[in-house]
């Protein structure tokens, strides 16, 4: 068990001193504003706090330690140079308010990024504020109520969002203050279109969509979909969390969509680290560019500028430009693969996905068994139904085999959910191996189901207490 | 330059296994008419080699930190990172790895966002903190709609002394139409706490007070409204700077029942404005409605001590559009940062950084008095205070000439910020620049 960094404390250990001082000042700070007793901060030597960390990290699973399988998540390689390029000096080390003038290789970076992703999505315009997917929801959720407000059309109080859709579209939408309507999937898995077309009328601002959707099912009727949306005066959002499964071979902007969101940190090889910081860019067409966040980025007479001059801007999302840093990462990454670079990843991604399904047919359920887009879902029906082995018992299996597990019990509308998610960056000997686990679990199910429900055993730690640690929670350390 | 690791011939041979044709049949479901039918227009792929000169040429086109001493914070400050932050950053199970949902192939990072938390907590004196939100600001709009939410009043109070940008992140939010956000304005650099005082009623869900706040200056009237509003049974939201709780009094020392603030100052580089990351703190009371995620301690079944994400009752992903906030990602990596600075510069090393940003800012002060300046607020001030200039614009490029990015531009005033980074030199040079501007 690895102690807590305060329990390796040891009065009067340091791993800091500041420079000498040569400022002759005390301090000035009024007495009833000082701090009475010190912060209980850690007291470790540097040593011990490198240790600590490094034994943490050991205890943690990237991408770079192997296959990950994250349905949704899109775990795809993290390209090293541009690890190295967000670090460097000029990008790592410049304050957001100095002066244009100083800071024109940031701002042309900026620029350059929007252009590359209007063209892959056929937006007209970006932002790229946001500071993760659902925070660019939410920026491109109040940009189509800004839309209709401006309008004057305000009984628009209802946004349209299918039942196989990420938890954070419903939440935006309610954070935006809409009421959320759910449309129905029909038997192929997709929007139902009849459904849909009940539920419009003038009072729905929107149709929040991922496509391909969460079964990693392309939406074939996508047309029609914005058909029936626009002509009730609605607006269609894109949600970009599966932007990898067509870059290159369709883009939303085409397809009738006028927001979108992209995450940076899933379609453009950016890291996760551990829960971001990610980035999630908004394009809209351009009826709707004025209400972007301010500033955007311009270029007036070969100089980039920042332009707050937006009067109908929905104001800013975030306190600066966002996640600068992970722009430039995406920015490399781009640059790196080019346009035939960028169709290579999505059709690989597509194909990976495939394989896997087509290697799992007939031993675990594929509920919409055809070709998918960059993911499927699988199902633990059978396993749960003859040998109580459930999609969970499945998923804590896989980390005894090596492999972090896939999404699971999502999207709600399949039972038993596991939602897989290779990407373009695996060989086809890793998802052989993935599949041999697979059918060793499926095996494992029929000869010892006590083995797979007790899984993982070689993890640092077995299952865990979950009901006791919300019912009880305990959420710092006390001495 | 790509990362696709199958050869072509690979590719080909797991086609045929599918029975498919070729690549194009993998995108059969898509109609035609949807189709792209041509190549993106996109720049030529990158070699590595290539990529490194073309980004190293565009950084090269900014003017760093490092370059030229920076006087400027309002909101993001310039303090050094020890080298152990950023090594161990690059440790790739942390940074290439999802959020921790699995949690027993993510002890190492549940820890770490576990002791992240009590760092916080403890920094702030609040009873819980989540896992962390974007950023300052918008941690203080989360913490504005979670006050409406749980008082079910729908009026936040906020003077103009806290930062603009994050005024604006919560009137942008206060879109939702659950939250009025009033502006109240302030008198001398800090909040006109008799004022605000006036416009407390029922309806009121919180005041929100920065300290310090965005000129720097200690908000002298904090005890008044923090008696005013839990006299009317709202909230007190603080936003704090974390360099400066190593000297002054924590939020849960004045009251304040929710406890933001931007972090980036904790081993996070200034990246031209993010990533950062937002710290949220609240009192026990709320923990059932913090947004964002939040790591608890438990047992794994042979009762040893494990960490996994918990309350997620509150989450987007289980209650959709009943959770609490739609957040998903956080900045998590920022907030490891941040938790790694806190270990390496410990107990007394942030109380000593304080004291310098503290002390050099009081130098500075003197010395730009002794050269006829004036501040432009009487008030007691942490690190950073607004000199009274008549064309900061003017001043900020006299002090670029001179090899010094200088302060943010105040109506009337440059608002200067002073880390441990800086220097004595360092001051003087600014000094003697603004001492010899014409200033009317």
């Amino acid at each position: 068990m690895s102690k807590l960094i305060f329990e390796k404390s040891v009065p009067g250990a340091r791993a800091f001193a500041l420079p000498s001082c040569n400022v002759p000042e005390p301090g000035e700070l009024p007495d009833s504003f000082l701090r009475q007793e010190d912060a209980l901060l850690p007291e470790v030597s540097e040593v011990e706090v490198v240790r600590h960390y490094t034994e943490l990290s050991q205890r943690s699973y990237g991408v770079d330690n192997g296959f990950y399988p994250l349905g949704s998540c899109t775990m795809k390689y993290n390209p090293k140079i541009d690890e190295w390029a967000a670090r460097l000096p000029g990008f790592a080390n410049i304050h957001p308010y100095q002066v244009e003038e100083t800071v024109q290789g940031a701002l042309e970076l900026m620029f350059d990024l929007e252009e590359m992703l209007r063209e892959i999505t056929g937006m007209d315009r970006f932002t790229l504020q946001p500071a993760a997917g659902a925070h660019g929801e939410m920026t491109g959720v109040m940009i189509i109520k800004a839309y209709h407000n401006h309008r004057q059309d305000l009984h628009r109080t209802k946004m349209i969002v299918p039942d196989s859709a990420h938890g954070t579209n419903p939440a935006t939408a309610h954070m935006a203050g809409f009421e959320v309507i759910e449309v129905k999937s029909n038997e192929r898995g997709l929007v139902d279109i009849d459904d849909l077309r009940s539920l419009m009328s003038d009072q729905v601002a929107g149709l929040m969509l991922t496509n391909p959707n969460t079964l990693g099912l392309f939406e074939e009727e996508i047309q029609g979909i914005a058909e029936v949306v626009h002509a009730a005066g609605g607006l269609l959002y894109y949600d970009g969390a599966n932007a990898n499964a067509i870059m290159g071979v369709a883009r939303p902007g085409d397809m009738g969509f006028d927001v979108c969101h992209l995450n940076l940190h899933k379609t453009f090889g950016t890291p996760h680290g551990g829960g971001g910081p990610g980035s999630g860019p908004i394009g809209v067409k351009a009826f709707l560019a004025d209400f972007l966040p301010v500033p955007v980025v311009v270029k007036r007479d070969g100089r980039f500028a920042l332009d707050y001059d937006l009067p109908l801007s929905i104001g800013k999302v975030q306190s600066f430009y966002g996640n600068f840093g992970v722009m430039v990462k995406a920015y490399a990454y781009i640059k790196a693969l080019g346009a035939s670079g960028i169709l290579e990843a999505c059709e690989n991604a597509v194909l990976n996905a495939n394989y896997i399904r087509t290697r799992l047919r007939g031993h675990y359920d594929i509920p919409y068994d055809r070709l998918c887009k960059h993911e499927f879902v699988a199902s633990a029906t059978k396993q749960k139904k003859e040998h109580g082995v459930s999609a969970l018992d499945v998923a804590k299996s896989l980390i005894d085999y090596g492999y972090h597990p896939p999404t699971i019990y999502f999207p709600l509308i399949a039972e038993e959910a596991m939602m897989i998610e290779p990407t373009e960056t695996e060989t086809r000997e890793r998802l052989d191996d993935f599949v041999e686990a697979m059918l060793a679990i499926a095996r494992d199910a029929v000869e010892h189901p006590e083995q797979v429900k007790d899984a993982p055993r070689k993890a640092v730690i077995r299952r865990v207490d979950e009901t006791g640690a919300a019912r009880n929670p305990v959420l710092k350390w006390t001495p | 330059m790509g990362y696709v690791p199958n050869p072509s011939r690979v590719v080909r041979e797991m086609l045929e296994f599918m029975g498919l044709q070729g690549r194009d049949d993998l995108f059969a479901d898509i109609p035609t008419g949807l189709k792209l039918n041509r190549d993106l227009n996109l720049e030529a792929p990158r070699s590595e080699q290539e990529l490194r000169q073309e980004l190293g040429r565009l950084a090269a086109r900014n003017t760093t930190v490092d370059d030229r001493p920076c006087f400027l914070g309002a909101g993001a400050y310039d303090h050094y990172i020890p080298a152990v932050v950023e090594q161990m950053l690059l440790r790739s199970e942390f940074y290439t790895a999802y959020t921790p949902y699995q949690p027993e192939i993510s002890q190492g990072i549940l820890q770490a966002i576990f002791e992240y938390q009590t760092m916080i907590c403890n920094l702030t004196a609040m009873a819980v903190a989540n896992a962390s939100m974007y950023d300052g600001g918008s941690a203080l709009a989360e913490a504005c709609s979670l006050a409406c939410d749980v008082t079910r009043r729908s009026r936040v109070l906020v003077p103009d002394t806290v930062n603009p940008s994050y005024l604006e992140v919560a009137r942008t939010y206060a879109a939702g139409g659950k939250m009025d956000v009033v502006v109240v304005p302030g008198k001398d650099g800090i909040a006109d706490s008799a004022a605000i005082a006036s416009l407390i009623d029922d309806q009121t869900a919180a005041v929100v007070v920065q300290n310090p706040n965005f000129y720097g200056n200690l908000e002298t009237g904090l005890p008044a409204i923090e008696r005013a509003i839990h006299s009317r049974k709202g909230l007190l939201v603080m936003a704090v700077d974390p360099i400066s709780l190593g000297l002054l009094k924590p939020p849960g020392s004045w009251g304040a029942d929710i406890a933001v603030g931007e972090g980036q100052s904790l081993g996070n580089p200034l990246n031209f404005g993010g990533p950062y990351l937002g710290f949220f703190a609240a009192s026990e009371k709320l923990m059932r409605k913090v947004p964002g995620r939040l790591v608890g301690q438990t047992v794994d079944l042979d009762g040893r001590r494990a960490f996994v994400l918990t309350l997620q009752a509150r989450e987007q992903h289980i209650r959709r559009e009943k959770a609490s906030s739609n957040i998903c990602s956080n900045e998590a990596l920022c907030a490891l940062a941040a938790a790694i600075y806190l270990s390496v510069v410990g107990r007394d090393g942030l109380k000593e950084i304080a004291a310098r940003c503290h002390q050099l800012a009081c130098y500075a002060k003197n010395e730009l008095q002794r050269a006829g300046l004036n501040l432009k607020y009487p008030q007691p001030f942490f690190r950073e205070f607004a000199v009274a200039i008549g064309d900061p614009t003017a001043a900020n490029r006299a002090l670029l000439d001179q090899g010094i990015i200088g302060g943010y531009e105040l109506d009337g005033g440059l608002l200067l910020a002073f880390t441990e980074k800086r220097s004595r030199a360092e001051i003087d040079r600014l000094v003697s620049v603004l001492g010899g501007i014409d200033n009317e």
